[in-house]
């Protein structure tokens, strides 16, 4: 793939404007776009490495950057395993030591080989040992303790079937609009194209009101429903129907192919490109789509996970490590989508001239 | 193999008329050319006969039946269309069999079709090929399969030719003109080059703002053109024309020479004189003689075109190869008066020169 589409990724990445050393707009670029993938992609690897910190850890001040834990000991004659640390002995010399208890600033260590001998130490003079330890509990829980893929399967059923719903319906209008000559035509483009204006919370209490009435509330049809057809994809398609040539509609009617034939056969396999563009925009639109879940679906079983995020976050007390760790999870799928479709991504705004 | 009648067929776009009541009859069989400059109203006329642009006024028959109300599919025709409008996303057999399929035709059938056209315009190694891998010539083969497969009553061209280079044109000229030998269905072929026209048709129709100016074989419009329209559209280079008056036994040109035209009377108005310019002989002796400045001569080789600057006006004349002409030259020029058509001031013809 690289080699056909010219330079490589190693290529384009070390490519300089200094021949053999560095010339100062190359040190200028890199400074400039090494900060740049830090301000997009530090938060995101902040995100993952928290998720792995324990409740305690993620509480910590100064924070550290990687997942630590404090390693703990059995030892002969106590029955919960003890936490160890570095204690600085008043000889002078240094021990690993295990915590019995701590009173007030003392603390009782225990020495994990001599277990008998129990210690008093200042807590100025002991610090945890620290060892870098992944907090997978934080994963393992939201399948044993919380329904993760309950949310998920909402989420997921949510997203596919708004998109396929969404690229159908948008397609028929773009496609009346953009090849059908009929009185009107322009009022109709230009009304669709005005709800932009409308910002989506205004008519929230409305579409919340009609939901309702349907009897579709706590389903997913009315989160579904509600957003089937979107101005900015018919739009998108539209324009990009426009420049398919008449000629092939009217090659295809003198080949007896009825109005439907033309656009399921002849239109919409040529606005392919446009399609995949709006697909993609459609996945991610309705997988962190928050406002229109949080009012329609109030019952935790039909969840979807950007609620089930939500649900996390109480009032007195919020669950970071839990809430973190479906962060991941609910992130991954979308980059998928983006690592794979990227390409399309690209062409297809390039062809449509939208983004 | 069907007749194709129009009966005072009007288009109209709102208010705008922009076919004029047309009235044509194509025998069956016939290769019948539209021709005219662009924006004369021949590709509405031929979308209207396919279907794809409604009738406001006036009649279509196919063998006698109307079919104003029939959508294009059903009309029993098949269309070649400039873009050759190839579906891009199939394959050269998918491109040819989907009118079919649509037709609910037997896959049997369908591939008899679909092999015997691809072995007719020997595109048979394309099948399984994009069209956007195909050369015009090869886009132009498929198309022209499409309609083939189709085996319709009448072809109806769209321009089919104007996309391919000079060479591929004269080339796919022959072919075509080989395709209607060998199925012998009517075709109504749409073109803005009046070569084309005149080396393919059987019958010419000559459009002009929506009107028919005149049509029948192409002979026939060569020799005997109704009006200047006709006269000057066809032929290349074009006919000469020059402003005479009327005088005593004949007309006069601008320079005071009189060209006698026995046995025709033609009243007081000025008139224009066409002569076509193989009529034109290089001579000085004989009535209706001139002398031109040679402004440029055309060597083709086989023949020269000589541009004259005359006291009666401009004028090309064709002669040998091998004319020894230079520009600024004087040479003699001679209008000999059986050669002469002579069109009155509404541009109709008076007089036509008898054929030579």
């Amino acid at each position: 793939m690289a080699s056909l589409a010219g330079p490589g990724v190693v290529d384009l990445l070390t490519r300089t404007r200094g021949k053999g050393r560095l010339h100062w707009t190359d040190w200028l670029a890199y400074a400039y776009l090494l900060l740049g993938v830090f301000l997009m992609f530090g938060p995101v690897v902040w995100v993952v490495l928290s998720s792995f910190k324990s409740e305690a850890q993620l509480l910590e001040f100064p924070p550290t950057a990687l997942p630590y834990g404090q390693p703990s000991v059995r030892v002969e004659g106590y029955e919960e395993p003890l936490p160890l640390f570095r204690v600085r002995l008043p000889d002078g010399s240094v021990a690993e030591m295990a915590q019995v208890r701590r009173i007030g600033i003392q603390a009782q260590m225990v020495d994990p080989a001599a277990p008998q001998r129990v210690i008093r130490v200042d807590i100025n003079e002991r610090e945890p040992v620290r060892t870098l330890s992944l907090a997978t509990e934080n994963y393992t829980e939201l399948f044993e303790r919380f329904h993760f893929l309950r949310y998920l399967w909402n989420s997921v059923f949510i997203t596919v079937v708004a998109t396929l719903l969404m690229l159908l319906v948008n397609s028929m209008a773009a496609f009346a609009l953009a090849k059908y000559d009929f009185r009107g035509r322009d009022v109709v483009f230009v009304l669709t194209i005005a709800t932009l204006l409308i910002p989506p919370t205004v008519v929230l209490v409305p579409v919340f009101l009609v939901v309702s009435q349907l009897g579709l509330l706590n389903t997913p049809w009315g989160v579904i429903l509600p957003g089937a057809a979107t101005p900015t994809g018919v739009f998108l398609l539209r324009q990009y129907m426009l420049t398919i040539p008449d000629e092939l509609l009217d090659a295809a009617r003198m080949d007896n192919a009825s109005e439907w034939k033309i656009y399921w056969r002849i239109v919409l396999p040529l606005a392919a490109p446009a399609l995949a563009v709006l697909a993609i925009f459609a996945v991610t639109w309705r997988w962190n789509d928050f406002l229109l879940p949080l009012i329609v679906l109030s019952q935790s079983e039909q969840f979807t996970l950007q609620l089930a995020l939500n649900s996390f976050k109480g009032e007195m007390h919020t669950q970071w490590g839990n809430l973190l760790a479906m962060t991941v999870l609910t992130l991954l799928p979308i980059t998928l989508v983006f690592g794979f479709l990227q390409r399309y991504i690209t062409s297809g705004i390039a062809t449509t001239g939208i983004k | 193999m069907a007749t194709l009648e129009l009966d005072r067929v009007v288009k109209r776009y709102g208010s705008l008329e922009v076919i004029h009541g047309v009235d044509l009859e194509v025998p069956s069989g016939a290769f019948c050319v539209f021709v005219g400059p662009s924006g004369c109203g021949k590709s509405t006329l031929l979308r209207m006969i396919a279907g794809l642009e409604t009738v406001s006024e006036g009649e279509i028959r196919i063998d006698g039946v109307r079919v104003n109300e029939v959508p294009a599919a059903r009309r029993g025709l098949a269309m070649v269309f400039q873009s050759y409008a190839l579906y891009p996303h199939m394959t050269v057999r998918q491109n040819l069999a989907f009118g079919l399929e649509n037709l609910r035709t037997p896959k049997a059938e369908i591939a008899r079709r679909v092999a015997e056209a691809a072995r007719m315009l020997r595109i048979e190694e394309l099948l399984e090929r994009k069209p956007r891998q195909l050369s015009g010539g090869q886009r132009q083969r498929v198309a022209i399969g499409r309609a083939v497969v189709r085996e319709p009553e009448i072809f109806l061209f769209d321009e089919p030719l104007s996309n391919l280079d000079a060479e591929l044109r004269v080339q796919m000229r022959i072919e075509l003109k080989a395709l209607h030998g060998r199925l012998g269905n009517t075709m109504i072929y749409v073109t803005h080059d009046q070569v084309e026209a005149m080396t393919m048709a059987d019958l010419i129709v000559v459009l002009s703002k929506g009107r028919i100016e005149q049509a029948g074989p192409p002979l026939e419009l060569y020799h005997r053109p109704a009006n200047l329209f006709v006269a000057g559209f066809l032929g290349s280079p074009k006919m000469n024309f020059l402003p005479v008056r009327p005088a005593e036994g004949g007309v006069r040109l601008e320079d005071g020479t009189l060209l006698p035209l026995p046995g025709t009377a033609l009243g007081f108005a000025p008139l224009t004189l066409g002569i076509r310019p193989e009529r034109l002989l290089l001579e000085g002796a004989g009535p209706g003689s001139i002398e031109g400045t040679v402004r440029l001569a055309e060597r083709l080789g086989a023949e020269t075109y000589l541009h004259l600057d005359t006291g009666a006006g401009a004028l090309t004349v064709r002669t040998g190869g091998e004319a020894a002409a230079r520009p600024g030259e004087r040479v003699p020029v001679r209008l000999p008066g059986e050669a002469c058509h002579l069109f009155g001031p509404d541009g109709r013809v008076i007089r036509c020169a008898p054929r030579g």
